[in-house]
């Protein structure tokens, strides 16, 4: 049975206007075209090295980009179009996002307080319930964001979306630091969620940690989308593989050989090839 | 890969990055206009004339006369010439002591950042207008006094700026590593620390100048600064309050207004200056 | 004779809580030993150490059976995580590269650096890019011991292993010894060819339940 589509990314771009040494007024395009459906129940990653800007995606869809950022594309949110005007409406019911660091919380108010919010009294016992669910003690509910581990801080986050009855969650390097098998513990949080039919993005630079929570992968470079796959197909040859670059991505773990593919003519590793959407090629003419 | 990141999207006009320079170069031009304008002026233009007395404002006189018919356009343009050359001196001054200090509470620590800490902190204690006063009597008045109060008394905040940043510049990484690739004390001071410090250094000092400028009118105005014969700013003012009960207003007005836009134009050129150096607002 | 030494080191910042205690152990001229484990257990504070850039409080670090030179070039190198902290945002491409002399017309090639990313600012720059200036700058004849701490966690795995696959094969040719710090096993079971596990050498009581 094909499950509901809760978010459709299409085409997005992202660029920032900015300034050269001669003052003239450059775009620096971060995301060229970055497409991703998830579906309810389901975990999507999106696996990038750091820097590369897929941060971003979590930015636009939440509608919290800088002034002097510029956006193209489409994103639709229950088959509906999201506009600006809509996303402000869902942001913090609807759709979540768990950023990177605890700034995010309010530094001046009681967690308990937080997770509970606007929705009044009613809340308590979700919130409590909540915490009981992603293994917070009750007397965490009257500390204050400073004296909160970051594990802490993150279950928090994800209280709030429990109690919010949010339908999506976007989370953006959720277990920074974390070693894999602590990283897949923490996670298992957000398996809880999905499970009960919420979407999850993953926004992660960890392909490890991806490949053992979530059940797509988006692989992301170079501004753009190059492949969605099942988790499946990262499994034995990789040969599932669409994208040649996903392929080398793939023999290029520690675990599957760490293997890079050389140009047969100049002998220079795909790591400094040219990739675009159909395949990836060595800059010296040879294919 | 990198190379088709950065698109170019527009050459010619004007852009908001474009409108800051313009405005910090319209500023400096328009200061350095005054202060050469009025140190190159013939006395004679504001000499006494007294068949020209208590002139209302009019275009042959912009500003009017005084009671001895001298021509208070030129006063003030020449009296504002005076505070900028004075403001210039005294906040470079002033700038170097920080700069010194600053440096050497961050390179040194321990002991020597205590005794400079407690030194900016002993400084800033005191209210700075007497601290100033007492200084300029102490060093006999005159420009030599202003000079000397202004500067020794407006380093503190920029000691402060200059320690945080050349001791965020010392434990960043690329020194770090630059050390262990075994670089010398003096190509890291001059080719790190140096270039990292010195625009911050600049607004800094630029930010220092409007408040030497009034602090100088400030103590000529109360009689502790400069000489009554000097054509200043401060001491223009404190003449034209005997004269504001006859009505003269013009006398007060004018000078006045002309002190307040200096200032703000340094103030501007400053506040501008560092948005165009902080990498934060570099891409807006 | 181990070429490296580090003794009963002792290390923690200022009166806080010992990060590192007693930790003993000794490479070999020419081994490649990866230091293993998960976070919170003070291994990037040991790489410092270890090239100098903290000193102990307890314990010492032996390099030829003597104290590291205090200035010069450092016969040992660390690179770190960041790869955009250690190059000075102020600075071209080039200067940062050449900092303390021109690379080897072979590291350049077979590190993949392009000539035209010379004239160009960090921030221009993907991770991966600039990691390869990192370890190209320091990969000389004067170098003896590379310590990786997390060199390639930030990037993707075909960045990952274009730089290891070449450290690696300098290391082997010009007989340079290294030491990886990690906390991927299967990365260190493909680097090294020694594996130290910190939670065994590190003698501190780490509180893992809050992470």
């Amino acid at each position: 049975m094909e499950k509901e589509i809760l978010l459709e990314v299409r085409h997005l771009s992202i660029g920032f206007e900015s300034y050269n040494a001669k003052v003239e007024k450059v775009i620096f395009n971060a995301i060229s075209d970055l497409s991703l459906t998830v579906h309810k129940g389901e975990i999507v990653a999106i696996v990038g090295s750091s820097g590369s800007g897929k941060s971003l995606l979590a930015h636009a869809v939440m509608n919290i980009l800088p002034d002097n950022a510029r956006t193209g594309g489409t994103m639709f949110y229950k088959g509906e179009l999201l506009t600006p005007e809509r996303m402000n409406r869902l942001r913090g019911h609807e759709i979540a996002f768990i950023p990177q660091s605890v700034a995010f919380l309010d530094p001046l108010m009681q967690v308990g307080e937080q997770v509970v919010g606007t929705l009044g009294e009613k809340a308590r016992a979700l919130q409590q319930k909540a915490f009981e669910h992603f293994g917070l003690k009750q007397s965490v509910a009257k500390l204050y964001p400073f004296q909160l581990s970051g594990g802490m801080a993150r279950r928090v986050l994800l209280s709030t979306s429990y109690v919010a009855e949010t339908e999506m969650i976007i989370a953006d390097e959720p277990t920074p630091g974390l070693d894999l098998k602590i990283a897949i513990e923490a996670l298992k949080d957000f398996r809880l969620l999905a499970d009960q039919g919420k979407g999850v993005i993953l926004i992660t630079h960890d392909i490890d940690l991806a490949l053992h929570v979530a059940d797509k992968i988006a692989i992301f470079y170079d501004g753009r989308v190059v492949e969605t796959a099942d988790t499946q197909t990262f499994r034995g040859d990789g040969q599932g593989l669409k994208h040649p670059y996903s392929r080398a991505l793939f023999h290029a773990l520690p675990q599957n050989g760490f293997n890079l593919q050389r140009c047969p003519k100049c002998g220079a590793t795909c790591a400094t090839w040219n990739v675009d959407e159909k395949g990836m090629r060595c800059g010296c003419g040879n294919s | 890969m990198a190379e088709a990141k950065f698109q170019k999207v527009e050459t010619g006009g004007m852009n908001r990055r474009r409108k800051v320079l313009l405005i910090i170069a319209a500023g400096v031009l328009a200061l350095a206009v005054i202060s050469i304008w009025g140190a190159c002026m013939d006395p004679a233009k504001y000499a006494p004339n007294y068949e020209a007395r208590r002139l209302m404002p009019s275009l042959s006189h912009l500003f009017g006369t005084d009671h001895q018919g001298r021509d208070m356009f030129f006063r003030t343009i020449c009296g504002l010439s005076t505070s900028i050359q004075i403001g210039l001196l005294s906040a470079v001054i002033s700038s170097l002591v920080a700069l010194f200090l600053g440096s050497l509470s961050a390179v040194f620590g321990g002991r020597v950042d205590t005794a400079v800490g407690f030194m900016v902190d002993l400084c800033m204690g005191v209210p700075h207008l007497i601290l100033l006063m007492l200084i300029s009597i102490a060093m006999g008045g005159g420009a030599a006094g202003v000079i000397t109060g202004v500067a020794v008394t407006h380093w503190p905040n920029l000691t402060r700026v200059i320690r945080a940043e050349v001791l965020q510049v010392r434990s960043a990484q690329y020194v770090q590593i630059a050390r262990k690739l075994g670089m010398s004390k003096w190509h890291i001071a001059a080719k790190h620390i140096v270039p990292h410090v010195f625009p911050q250094y600049l607004v800094g000092l630029i930010l220092l100048f409007p408040h030497a400028i009034l602090h100088e009118a400030a103590i000529t105005f109360l009689g502790y600064g400069l000489p009554l014969d000097t054509p200043a700013v401060g001491v223009i003012l404190a003449e034209s309050m005997k004269h504001l009960a006859t009505g003269m207003w013009w006398l007060a007005f004018f000078p006045g207004i002309a002190l307040l836009l200096v200032t703000q134009l340094f103030d501007i050129v400053g506040d501008y200056l560092k948005i165009l150096i902080d990498p934060h607002s570099a891409r807006q | 004779m181990a070429i490296l030494e580090v003794k009963h080191v002792d290390f923690r910042y200022g009166s806080g809580p010992w990060i590192l205690k007693d930790i003993s152990f000794s490479v070999e001229e020419g081994e490649r030993v990866a230091i293993l484990g998960p976070s919170g257990y003070g291994k990037s504070s040991l790489a410092k150490v270890i090239a100098g850039y903290l000193q102990p409080q307890g314990g010492e670090v032996l390099w030829e059976g003597k104290p590291l030179p205090p200035s010069g070039f450092c016969p040992i190198q660390l690179i770190y995580q960041h790869p955009e902290k250690a190059l000075n945002p102020r600075w071209k491409m080039k200067d940062s590269l050449e900092e303390a002399g021109v690379p080897s017309g072979e590291v350049l090639t077979e590190m993949g650096i392009q000539e035209k990313w010379y004239e160009r600012w960090p921030n221009e720059l993907s991770g991966g890019e600039l990691q390869r200036f990192c370890v190209a700058r320091v990969l000389k004849p004067e170098t003896r011991l590379l310590i990786c701490d997390e060199m390639t966690t930030m990037l993707d795995a075909i960045n990952q292993a274009h730089i290891w696959n070449f450290v690696l094969s300098y290391a082997e040719k010009h007989n340079m010894t290294l030491l990886a710090i990690t906390h991927n096993q299967y990365l260190a079971d493909q680097v090294a060819t020694r594996v130290l596990r910190i939670p065994e050498l590190n003698h501190i009581q780490v509180d893992r339940s809050e992470l």
